[in-house]
């Protein structure tokens, strides 16, 4: 870490070199220079910083900014970096669309919370909110008055241009405006209430007969300011959120911010709580793959395969159910260990649970993958190579699936896994085929860290003593967990009190519903549905 | 074996005793209509539920068990409430095309009805095209669902009605090939005769290898021409909500919903009409007294058995795979189905020639 | 179901009062009974979901609580041909057009449940800026099925009331029911 410290320092002498509260080395840089930083963060072969983890916009009162948490792959080390401007009424800072595929929508979600304009980003729409939205609901000093953005049942004013802000050579920076759709494209709307996105999400899609030339993704029919709500809670009460995202990494995503808080109060956990929650994400995993398997094929046409897949997760739903005491909002981990003991017949069900396992994949296998019609379906369709995943930020199943090696539980270990036994699973293929496989043989690895876990749970206190009221000190921490889809990063900051200042998640699903369009231009329409159902994404999760 | 034409002529000659000739006619063509439309909607009824229970079963489900014993009534309670379910009107749209089409459809499917051989002398119409009729009907159903995407004004069944008019002209061919092939083994066009000439054996055992290629492409053929899956494309839910009738409510959604069952039902007539001998019972050259027996099952129940063991396995393919791509459904029909239609045609003829299927 | 094992039977039978004060003719009143019928074993649900109560949803049609029993997995994605709209999951102020429009695309008889806490008062995101306080502003609800998911039991109970519900309808003459929705209607316009 050092070494990484020294050559920020020798690389950007005019950068204050900082680090934030979980050790990660914070830059500080000046919006001119931020460009250029980034480019050379990214490109110089000692940093190759290429993948961007997420940017979170901030309010500090006195100045706007944001700060970007990059990793590189090769190295696998992390550097934020942090931009500010002072200017309240128009704030503006260069964008680094043109660096990070997945920074121009990062960047639309920055401007659509608080109202920062990206210099140089090609669509500056607003993302989530309305375009005829009053304020900036993150912002401090947002006005929450229901009468300046009443619900109306008039349909939402909606432009085909979007304004860009362009840099002119001798430093004046134009509004120009840009138009999403061309006069004679066949727009087909697809979405937000159709039974193959998943949810609540809307491709807009130009078509020529039944080859898709491009799509407008269209989010925000599910945002429920999630991170705006957390600010008004305190910590413990932040948690149950967790749930109400992706709903299948319930536990995992619990996990994530319960290790962030834990941090930061620096709290000790039982190793006995630690073994639970390790067997529930992976429960949980596997209980999410195969809803995937069951909903994607469902997505192809096969009906059928849901209903045997359901059969695996209703099982495992009793597990939980017995342990937690709900079927989907568990809300099981909490700060200090986890909310309850396990069951009594908790060990027993997960072996009965493992015995069956083998089984029911073969079976998937011989019903599904093998099929001629499947492959063919799947096989070569939304190839997706290892250098559009990192830099789309394509992470989980989806992103391994092209060969980029982002397993969270690998990269950097969280919990007890750097101590258990399990491989991690990498396809170089990245077609969806690819992403169907990757699932199902992790399913196969989650089972055998359970294996591993279900006879060796020690004994001791399920939840250690933390106070009523916690208060975290001062300062800022970064978490990152492998969900079930992703990676899921969660960023924390503190200003002493009993609640957060700013609770940033950053949800494995957005890169993947972004990546889209990329993925489907030149393919057919129901290559769309494909693609859709291979990379999993939950829209409750990318909308929050 | 009982004949049923004795009845029917038992009726006619009363009919004759009662009034003149081209009243009699009339009466008859009223009395056959309306037997027609009771038997067209109970089949449907019954196509529904059977459908719902055996996709249950592959499902590892119940199926439908409450309404009534069983649950034998819930297609009759789905019934009436689609019957008073309200008729969406719609603007912008091309109001008189748009209430054709269902009715197109559902006449298409009717008109089959009165060439299938439904027992021992009980068909509306036999006479020396009854096949190539029968193929005729059949492809007016296409212009209703080409209509009703057309007049919806909506982006989806737009869709919908090409991808169905693409998947219907191909496979067209392969039926009208594989019907072909069985013609020229038969010898006739005419469906009495070709279920007489399968008195003595099926043709699925009397036409060699190439009656059970003909009978293969047939049976997928048919089912893409009822828009089934795995070809269900221009209804494909996932892709275009409900395809070309999306915007249709009501009864008129009701009527394409029943075409959808009752075009199942005429494909595996059809079927058992060709290859399984329509409702000749199972006869084995040799076995006397087994053919005896066999001669006491109705001939009506022969071929509503067969008809609905073979949709089984129609029913079966949708819940089974997954739906494919419009080209690959296209390059399915044009390189693969219809040159080994053809192949079997000649193979057939061959087999005729050198009187092998005697 | 049993009817003492129904928790709301006052209601029903308040509705049946009404119905019964107000007077059928013979013919009519069976013809209504007929309809009545049909109408409450074949309610088919629009595919409709926004968050996690839709997965409940689905476990909902699988083989354990299998709703096919009932007669109601004939879920159609067209709202043309639904005739209730589950509403399971959270309606965000950018959803409540959307979600007008699907109510309004629905054929007559259509009914709406309010499936979760999201739907029947915003749940836990009731303080949030972007998120409706309940449906029952836009659209008028039939029945409400608490729970944050409700289990799949308690949804099966929730359509079973709707089901009950409707068997105390009227088709011909007056209809309690369908007077306070044309008031609701007419209160909460949408326009073209």
């Amino acid at each position: 870490m050092a070494n990484l410290q020294d050559k920020l320092a020798q690389l950007f002498p005019a950068a204050t070199l900082g680090s934030d509260d979980s050790g990660t080395p914070m830059l500080t840089v000046a919006d001119a220079d931020w460009h250029s930083v980034a480019s050379t963060l990214r490109d110089n072969p000692d940093t190759a910083m290429d993948y961007l983890v997420t940017i979170v916009g901030m309010d500090w009162t006195d100045s706007l900014g944001c700060i970007y948490y990059m990793m590189s792959t090769r190295h696998s080390h992390t550097v934020a970096v942090k931009v500010a401007t002072t200017d309240r009424d128009k704030p503006m800072l260069h964008s680094v669309a043109d660096l990070w595929d997945i920074a121009g929508i990062y960047e639309r979600e920055v401007y659509d919370f608080f109202g920062i304009v990206f210099i140089g980003n090609p669509d500056m729409r607003r993302l989530f909110l309305n375009i005829d939205w009053v304020g900036y609901p993150l912002r401090k000093d947002y006005d929450e008055d229901p009468a300046l953005n009443p619900i109306s049942t008039e349909n939402e004013r909606q432009s085909d241009l979007t304004d860009v802000w362009v840099e002119q050579p001798d430093g004046k920076v134009v509004k120009t405006e840009r138009a999403v759709f061309g006069p004679e494209d066949f727009v087909v709307n697809i979405g937000p209430q159709h039974p193959a996105t998943h949810g609540v999400l809307r491709f807009r899609t130009a078509v020529d007969g039944e080859t898709i030339k491009k799509i407008d993704v269209y989010m925000g029919y599910i945002h429920r300011g999630v991170e705006k709500l957390c600010e008004s809670l305190q910590w413990p009460q932040t948690l149950h959120f967790m749930d109400r995202l992706d709903y299948f990494s319930a536990h995992n995503y619990h996990h994530g911010l319960c290790i962030a808080i834990e941090k930061a109060a620096g709290i000790e956990i039982s190793r006995r709580a630690q073994v639970i929650r390790v067997m529930m994400d992976e429960l949980s995993r596997i209980a999410s793959h195969c809803l995937f398997a069951g909903t994607f094929c469902m997505d192809l046409g096969a009906t059928t395969m849901l209903f045997y897949t359901l059969r695996v997760r209703e099982q495992i739903l009793d597990i939980m159910e017995k342990t937690c005491g709900a079927r989907m909002t568990f809300n099981y981990d909490c700060i200090g260990g986890v909310m309850q003991d396990i069951a009594p017949d908790f060990v027993d069900d997960v072996k009965a649970l493992l015995a069956v396992i083998p089984k029911n994949l073969k079976e998937y296998d011989k019903i599904f993958t093998g099929n001629v019609i499947a492959r063919n379906r799947m096989e070569g369709v939304g190839t997706l190579s290892r250098a559009d995943a990192i830099s789309w930020g394509v992470t989980g199943p989806s992103g391994r699936a092209s060969g980029w090696a982002c397993d969270v539980r690998k990269m950097a270990p969280y919990s007890i896994y750097s101590e258990l036994d399990f491989d991690e699973v990498v396809r170089t293929e990245g077609d969806s085929m690819a992403r169907f496989k990757c699932r199902m043989e992790e399913i196969r690895q989650s089972a055998r860290i359970l294996e591993q876990l279900v006879d060796n749970i020690p004994d001791g206190e399920y939840c250690v003593k933390v106070p009523k009221v916690l208060k975290l000190p001062k300062g800022s921490w970064m978490q990152l967990v492998e969900g079930c889809r992703g990676v899921f990063a969660v960023y924390l900051e503190s200003d002493g009190s009993t609640k957060p200042y700013r609770l940033k998640i950053a949800p494995p699903c957005l890169p993947l519903a972004a990546v889209v369009d990329h993925l489907t231009r030149g393919n057919k329409i129901a290559d769309l549905i494909t693609i859709g159902g291979s990379l999993d994404y939950i829209v409750p999760d990318m909308d929050r | 074996m009982q004949d049923f034409g004795i009845i029917t002529n038992s009726i006619h000659e009363f009919f004759l005793s009662l009034m003149p000739s081209w009243a009699a006619v009339l009466c008859e063509c009223i009395i056959i209509g309306l037997g027609l439309l009771l038997v067209y909607s109970v089949l449907a009824l019954f196509y529904i539920l059977y459908e719902r229970k055996l996709c249950a079963y592959v499902q590892c489900r119940l199926g439908p068990n409450r309404v009534g014993p069983w649950g034998l009534l819930q297609s009759v309670a789905d019934m009436f409430k689609i019957l008073i379910k309200e008729l969406i009107e719609l603007r912008h749209i091309d109001k008189f095309l748009f209430a054709l089409a269902p009715y197109l459809v559902i006449i298409a499917s009717m008109m089959c009805f009165a060439v299938l051989p439904w027992g021992n002398g009980l068909q509306i119409i036999d006479f020396n095209i009854g096949i190539f009729f029968l193929l005729a009907c059949s492809s007016i159903g296409v212009l209703g669902i080409l209509l009703a995407g057309w007049s919806s004004n909506n982006k989806f069944t737009l869709i919908g009605a090409l991808r169905s008019g693409a998947q219907m002209v191909s496979y067209e061919l392969s039926i009208g090939l594989s019907v072909i092939t069985m013609v020229v083994l038969a010898g006739s066009m005419s469906v009495g005769d070709i279920v007489a000439a399968q008195a003595d054996a099926w043709f699925i055992f009397k036409g060699h290898i190439a009656a059970l290629i003909a009978f293969v492409i047939y049976m997928i053929a048919g089912t893409a021409e009822t828009n089934r899956g795995p070809f269900d494309l221009p209804e494909a839910e996932s892709e275009l909500t409900a395809g070309y009738h999306t915007e249709y409510s009501g009864i008129h959604f009701g009527f394409f919903y029943l075409a959808e069952y009752l075009n199942l039902f005429i494909v595996s007539g059809v079927a058992s009409l060709l290859f399984f001998g329509g409702w000749m019972p199972l006869h084995i050259p040799g076995w006397e007294a087994f053919n005896h027996i066999m001669d006491y099952i109705p001939s009506v129940i022969w071929f509503l058995g067969k008809a609905v063991v073979l949709s089984a396995i129609i029913i079966w393919f949708k819940w089974t795979f997954p739906r494919l791509r419009i080209d690959q459904l296209l390059s399915l029909e044009w390189k693969y189905l219809l040159p080994i239609g053809l192949f079997n045609l000649v193979l057939m003829v061959v087999i005729v020639l050198l009187g092998w299927h005697i | 179901m049993p009817y003492e094992a129904f928790k709301d039977n006052e209601y029903i039978e308040k509705l049946v009062n009404e119905l019964r004060e107000s007077g059928a003719n013979v013919v009519v009143g069976s013809f209504d009974k007929l309809i009545n019928w049909g109408r409450s074993n074949s309610i088919w649900p629009l595919t409709f979901a926004t968050s996690c109560c839709g997965i409940e949803f689905v476990s909902l049609g699988a083989a354990r609580f299998d709703m096919a029993r009932f007669g109601w997995e004939v879920a159609r994605a067209s709202p043309r041909q639904a005739d209730f709209m589950m509403v399971a999951g959270t309606i965000v102020n950018r959803m409540v057009p959307v979600f007008r429009r699907l109510y309004d695309q629905l054929a007559e008889p259509k009914y709406v449940i309010a499936c979760g806490s999201c739907a029947i008062s915003g749940g836990p995101f009731r303080k949030s800026y972007h998120v409706a306080k309940g449906i029952e502003d836009i659209v008028p609800v039939d029945v409400f099925v608490p729970g944050c998911p409700p289990r799949p039991e308690a949804m099966i109970y929730g359509i079973m009331q709707l089901s009950r519900k409707i068997k105390v309808e009227r088709f011909f003459g007056g209809v309690n029911r369908k007077q306070k929705r044309q008031e609701f209607l007419d209160a909460h316009p949408v326009q073209d």
